[in-house]
């Protein structure tokens, strides 16, 4: 757990970075420092390994006042991810990696072994041990950053914008992994972005700050999404909060639709008289996994993947309202794509069934409260 | 070419003696330049104290320094101490600010992540910033080698024997052919200080080589 206990930076130029700043990290959650810049996020989370000295009150790790412990000897028991990775050029990967064992006198081969294994834990090949960091792209280098700071196995990790300097796609990668490799290891991280939808991505709770170092709002993801306190949390979590929420919701059983599938390789005769008039057809794999839509009435020759309509999303039966709604929304023939947990073919629902499980969730929720107190 | 042939032993003593008194400088003065030169980053009020103080250095005249010497040092005059000491404070002038530049320009993300991890001030000085300052530095320390031994040769005035002396000689007697050789040394012996640095540079920054091999 770490406990900031009314923590203030003010610089000797009167600008205050952080303003008597009280909440709490629990241990083996994700909190995620999120807000505008100049709100003081990236200022409190060097507080926390002393890289920055706060002006007043005091920063808790589990019982220990970090004031009262060598810096040093503290920064190597917190692993640190920064924004581009920040490895170093000179050392290899092994060795980048390797850093806090080295610090902490392992000896040679263990410290090695531990780099090998931390390569494979966030997903690279051993074969990078002995390359340099600018043999490797951008996503790679910030696995690296991220088997870097896991190296000694610290219980607390501080992540400074880690994704933010890759690619849409990468980060999406690295966020899925990150949540995976945090499933496995549970540390007690704290995490500033600036990014709302990466914090509700990640967040166990989310801290909202504002200009000043001012602490606006501190929630769990769904709660900040459904009941922001003021004006400022609101604006911040921005537009679709109402939709976006609905990521938080699981989906209930819904009767699911049976659908006639065809195969890659089928003919276009084969497909049109299985479908009789329905625009759409699913193609599915050997496993009666989804592919794609096929446009029965365009369809020449052959069933190829070249033809299929990809457009759409594919929900999990144990999926979230959102997935569902969202793979009704995006499919071409308007019937979403559920699957089960396997992947294989479960069946389609529409858009005003997943609305009319929406609404009568959102009933049974308010029938459940007292009135009066549904409003924050 | 008889007299090359003749006085080849000669000439060869000398080639050694410039090694001497231009190579030696050379690693003292780096010695010295490294904790002035980090100094200098690291307080930022001695900076332009230390990189104009370093190189006013170099504008003292050679021959001036080299005579000057024994009075500051209490050397003899024809000690070649007094040649090493000055070659010293002519490769200090060139380096310190070499050595700052080198190390303000590791970038400020691998500083923080140095400090992060746990690297107190001077391992990560030793770990971190130097290793990768070194292509800079190296940069310096070849112009430094180069001007040093171009410079040395004006101790051949004062009597401290190395190819200079090549010069004084032909010049009192008016014959070319000791002046030609000690040029001719002099320009291949700055070749082999400057593929030397290369070479060392290469064999200490591996990093270097896989710069754009991705």
């Amino acid at each position: 757990m770490i406990r900031f206990d009314s923590v203030s930076k003010e610089y000797p130029d009167g600008t205050v970075a952080v303003g008597g700043l009280e909440m709490t990290a629990p241990t083996g959650k994700i909190t995620v420092l999120v807000g505008p810049s100049g709100c003081g996020k990236t200022t409190s989370l060097r507080m926390i390994n002393r890289m920055i000295e706060p002006t007043s009150g005091r920063i808790w790790i589990d019982d220990r006042d970090t004031t009262t412990m060598d810096a040093a000897e503290l920064r190597r028991g917190i692993g640190y991810v920064i924004q581009q990775a920040g490895l170093f050029p000179h050392r290899t990967v092994a060795a980048n990696i390797a850093t806090v064992p080295m610090l902490l006198g392992w000896d040679r081969k263990k410290a090695r072994a531990r780099a090998l294994e931390l390569l494979e834990r966030v997903g690279l090949p051993t074969s990078f041990a002995d390359r340099y960091p600018s043999q490797l792209s951008g996503g790679q280098q910030q696995r690296v950053g991220v088997a870097r700071a896991l190296a000694a196995d610290p219980p607390v990790m501080l992540m400074d914008e880690p994704f933010s300097a890759v690619d849409p796609v990468v980060r999406d990668q690295l966020q899925d992994e990150f949540l995976r490799l945090q499933g496995d290891l549970g540390k007690t991280i704290v995490f500033v972005t600036h990014d709302i939808d990466e914090a509700i991505k990640l967040g166990d709770q989310v801290a909202v700050l504002r200009v000043g170092g001012k602490l606006a709002q501190i929630a769990e993801p769904a709660r900040l999404l459904g009941h922001p306190v003021d004006d400022f949390v609101a604006d911040f979590v921005g537009r679709d909060r109402g939709y976006r929420g609905l990521g938080f919701q699981r989906a209930p059983k819904l009767p699911l639709a049976a659908e006639t599938t065809a195969r890659l390789g089928d003919s276009a005769e084969q497909v049109r008289a299985a479908a009789g008039t329905e625009p759409w057809t699913l193609v599915v794999d050997e496993g009666r996994r989804p592919l794609g839509w096929v446009n029965t009435e365009q369809v020449a020759g052959t069933v190829s993947s070249e033809v299929l309509h990809r457009g759409g999303t594919v929900a999990s039966t144990n999926g979230t309202l959102r997935n569902l709604l969202d793979a009704a929304l995006s499919s071409p023939a308007r019937r979403g794509v559920v699957v089960d947990e396997d992947g294989t073919f479960a069946g389609t629902v529409l858009a005003h069934q997943v609305l009319d499980a929406i609404e009568s969730e959102r009933a049974a929720a308010a029938a459940a409260q007292p009135a009066g107190s549904a409003a924050r | 070419m008889s007299w090359s042939i003749d006085h080849l032993p000669a000439v060869l003593s000398l080639i050694g003696r410039h090694v001497y008194l231009a190579g030696l400088p050379l690693l003292l003065g780096l010695l010295i330049a490294v904790p002035l030169g980090w100094l200098a980053r690291r307080y930022r009020v001695l900076y332009p104290l230390l990189i104009a103080g370093t190189g006013l250095l170099y504008t003292i005249p050679s021959l001036a320094l080299f005579i000057l010497m024994p009075i500051f040092i209490g050397t003899r005059i024809l000690d070649p101490v007094n040649v090493v000491v000055a070659m010293t404070i002519y490769t200090v002038a060139l380096l310190v600010r070499t050595v700052a530049d080198g190390l303000g320009a590791v970038p400020d993300s691998v500083n923080q992540a140095a400090t992060a991890m746990g690297f107190g001030r001077v391992r990560r000085l030793f770990m971190v910033e130097l290793p990768l300052a070194v292509p800079v530095i190296s940069a310096g320390l070849r112009v430094a080698a180069v001007s040093n031994v171009s410079i040395v040769s004006v101790a051949a005035i004062i009597g401290v024997p190395q190819l200079g002396s090549l010069f004084t000689d032909g010049f009192r007697r008016n014959f070319m052919e000791p002046i030609l050789v000690g040029v001719i040394a002099c320009v291949l012996l700055a070749l082999v200080f400057d593929l030397a640095i290369i070479a060392g540079t290469r064999l200490i920054t591996p990093w270097q080589r896989t710069r754009r091999a991705a």
